[in-house]
């Protein structure tokens, strides 16, 4: 007979083992879904894990793309882990990384043509706050009349994607546009573009805040007593309170955070690589970030390198797509397992398995 | 500078890289769709296009294609892949791909790159390509106020843009033409796919006492809700034929009585054979039923004969140029005159369409 049995701590070595051994069944279980489709399972895996980076056609332009896939991801994930630490489910980044773009966008725009170098800095700022502002909506809601914060802040997805629509079409819109939805285009905007800093290496500010905000968090988490009230919040909510950890600043604290980093994503998003605010501006960013914590056990580290795998993923998986021809539908299924896989194996850190009846002594 | 080190240092890479794959290997059309090629309408339509040329030039031609490519950053990387892989001309097919598309084109000049629907191009390797839909509403506008028994015609619209805008008064004033009495309703989904809403949007129509509807948006999910109403009511194929609504499973006629469709098969034939032989040209296509872009499907038997013979008789008028769907006299919505007794609108005006005609109630998103 086989059981599960509670552990009395969380395993250490499972904790570690346990995204290593969900990319490895990941790898096996796609194989063999791309095989049934007909692609060869060996060439499928390695065009996903390994062209991206080496292939001597693609990796030159790809590995830099990586950092520009996994940056706002990495941003945005940071913070979402902050606030699922103090057991915070703030499962609407996605809405506040379009607030985040649509507020950051129109500051700069508003100041279109100037050349100033300030222009930059401001949409910055202006990103962060409109992203904190529609986080703060759960946050308030939630300390002020106890609503759940997984549906106000999942709700305010669909209505930031109507404001989207709604400002890609009215508000600011391209007045050289012909009437077409879409903003100005910041990639013809030299003070409100954000470049790459080094030429193809896929550095852009948005990737420098991303790396500035692991270590922030790291440090934050590890070293600082806010870090700490944090994960008492999350793992002993009674204790928490007597300590005289009051909950409703952490609430505040842990949305704002989240939805200030999600805003920045947006905003170095809108004015980089997307370049223009449009109706389909947002493309899941918000909602992958969820899974990119939790691959990272919501570690500041772990973050890092599960975001990057995450794009890895992405820009192999297009690889795949568009040499072997595999569908598109194929690749998120090999995506989902990945999550899938995790949880599953995530059994093995809390719990072992024992095979035969158990002696009562 | 850096920039333009970083441009002259991925140009030459492409270049050598092209100039390897030319020699005698097939000539490789690629294609970047929006939405997943089972969608059953736009970007199905695209994808049988595609299968068109491979049909047309067999091992002449490769064929690579991506699914469901978000517009905005993702398209760029993808369109340097596909342009980093071989491909020699790459077809984008959705509004959204516009400036990913011109910025990729700049940098790989030996590539062709063809835009749908869009209106930019910026360097001589960019044409740009779209169909005269409003052809087709023009039909469907006619069908739907002969067939309405409620008075009330709906339009669900994605977005507000003078695409959508010009497909909206076609459908009208052809409508009005038919049957003075009618009404329209237009739902605006703000989505060119999603089931669920488009669904919602049509269910929301039918429920104010909507009889027939039209769809801008691109799945099957209007005609499935329309196909509830046991046939008191009935809808359109949208850029596919979407035939399978044509008849219930248990023999009664289907929602669909016809359908407009996006036939971008001559096109794509016709760009990439010009690319093989040498005689391909930097272009700013829109092609309507005269050249089989814009096809009416099959009439389905719930259709009168007459006012089958009716749309056939416009379809006809169009076809041969005798007949172009927005003739005056046409007021604007405020009851300012916009066309004269006989004149026809310019393409200027309908591709930057802004604006209800004369009779249409609602006023358009901002």
């Amino acid at each position: 007979m086989i059981k599960l049995e509670k552990r009395p701590q969380p395993s250490r070595l499972w904790t570690y083992l346990a995204p290593l051994l969900a990319v490895v069944l990941t790898m096996i279980v796609g194989g063999i879904l791309f095989s049934i489709l007909g692609a060869n399972p060996v060439e499928a895996i390695r065009t996903i894990f390994w062209d991206p980076l080496f292939n001597p056609q693609f990796a030159g332009y790809s590995r830099p793309q990586l950092l520009v896939k996994a940056g706002p991801l990495i941003l945005i994930a940071i913070g979402l882990s902050i606030g699922f630490r103090a057991g915070i489910w703030n499962i609407g980044a996605e809405g506040q990384y379009i607030m985040g773009a649509i507020c950051g966008a129109a500051a700069g725009l508003a100041l279109y043509p100037s050349e100033s170098v300030l222009i930059f800095p401001l949409m910055i700022v202006a990103g962060a706050l409109g992203g904190w502002a529609w986080a703060m909506i759960p946050a308030v809601l939630k300390t002020r009349f106890g609503t759940n914060e997984i549906l106000v802040s999942l709700m305010l997805v669909y209505v930031a994607e109507n404001i989207l629509a709604s400002v890609s079409s009215g508000l600011l819109r391209n007045p050289d546009g012909m009437g077409f939805p879409g903003s100005r285009n910041f990639k013809q905007w030299e003070a409100g573009h954000n470049a790459e800093l080094i030429a193809n290496t896929g550095m852009h500010w948005g990737v420098v805040f991303a790396f500035i905000a692991v270590i922030g968090a790291y440090v934050m988490l590890t070293r600082h007593i806010t870090g700490f009230h944090i994960r008492l919040t999350g793992e002993a909510p009674k204790a928490a309170r007597f300590a005289g950890v009051n909950p409703a600043r952490i609430v505040f604290l842990c949305l704002g955070l989240a939805g200030a980093l999600a805003g920045l994503a947006g905003l170095f998003e809108v004015s980089g690589p997307a370049g223009q605010i449009t109706i389909d501006f947002n493309s899941g960013y918000g909602f992958t970030a969820i899974i990119v914590a939790f691959l990272g056990r919501l570690h500041p580290v772990g973050i890092l390198l599960a975001g990057l795998l995450m794009a890895l993923t992405y820009i192999g998986g297009e690889l795949a797509q568009l040499m072997l021809g595999v569908p598109g539908a194929s690749i998120q299924l090999f995506q989902g397992m990945l999550l899938f896989f995790l949880l599953g194996v995530d059994v093995f850190t809390n719990y072992r398995i024992r095979i035969g009846t158990r002696e009562v002594a | 500078m850096k920039r333009r080190t970083l441009l002259a240092s991925v140009a030459l890479a492409a270049s050598l890289g092209t100039a390897a794959f030319a020699q005698d290997d097939p000539t490789k059309a690629c294609f970047v769709y929006v939405g997943p090629i089972g969608d059953g309408g736009w970007t199905y339509q695209h994808h049988q296009g595609a299968l068109a040329v491979k049909e047309a030039y067999g091992d002449k031609v490769e064929i690579a294609y991506q699914e469901s490519v978000p517009e905005g950053a993702d398209a760029e990387r993808v369109l340097t892949q596909m342009a980093l892989s071989g491909c020699d001309i790459i077809f984008t097919t959705s509004f959204g791909y516009m400036d990913a598309t011109n910025a990729v084109a700049a940098k790989f000049p030996d590539i062709k790159f063809e835009h749908a629907t869009g209106y930019k191009r910026e360097h001589p390797n960019v044409s740009t390509y779209n169909a005269r839909f409003y052809e087709g509403r023009a039909v469907v506008g006619h069908i739907a106020g002969k067939m309405t028994k409620t008075n009330k015609i709906g339009y669900i619209a994605s977005f507000p843009i003078p695409e959508v805008i010009m497909g909206i008064n076609s459908y009208f004033h052809h409508a009005k033409m038919a049957n003075p009495d009618v009404e329209l309703v237009v739902t605006w989904a703000y989505t060119w796919f999603d089931p669920a809403k488009e669904a919602d949007a049509a269910r929301a129509m039918l429920d104010q006492g909507v009889d027939v509807i039209t769809a801008h948006t691109d799945s099957t999910a209007p005609l499935a809700e329309i196909a509830k109403e046991n046939g008191n009511a009935w809808g359109f194929g949208q850029a596919s034929d979407m035939a399978a609504f044509t008849t219930n499973d248990d023999g009664t006629p289907g929602p669909r009585i016809t359908s407009i469709i996006d036939e971008w098969s001559p096109y794509y034939v016709k760009r990439v054979g010009a690319l093989m032989d040498g005689t391909y040209e930097q272009v700013d296509s829109w092609a309507g039923m005269p050249e089989g872009e814009v096809v009416i499907g099959p009439m389905n038997d719930a259709i009168p004969e007459d006012v089958k013979a009716e749309a056939q008789a416009m379809i006809d008028a169009i076809t041969s140029g005798e007949y172009h769907p927005f003739t005056g006299p046409i007021n604007k919505q405020d009851g300012s005159a916009w066309l004269a007794e006989g004149e026809t609108a310019d393409d200027g005006t309908l591709l930057g369409m802004d604006f209800y005609i004369e009779g249409i109630t609602g006023e358009i998103p901002q």
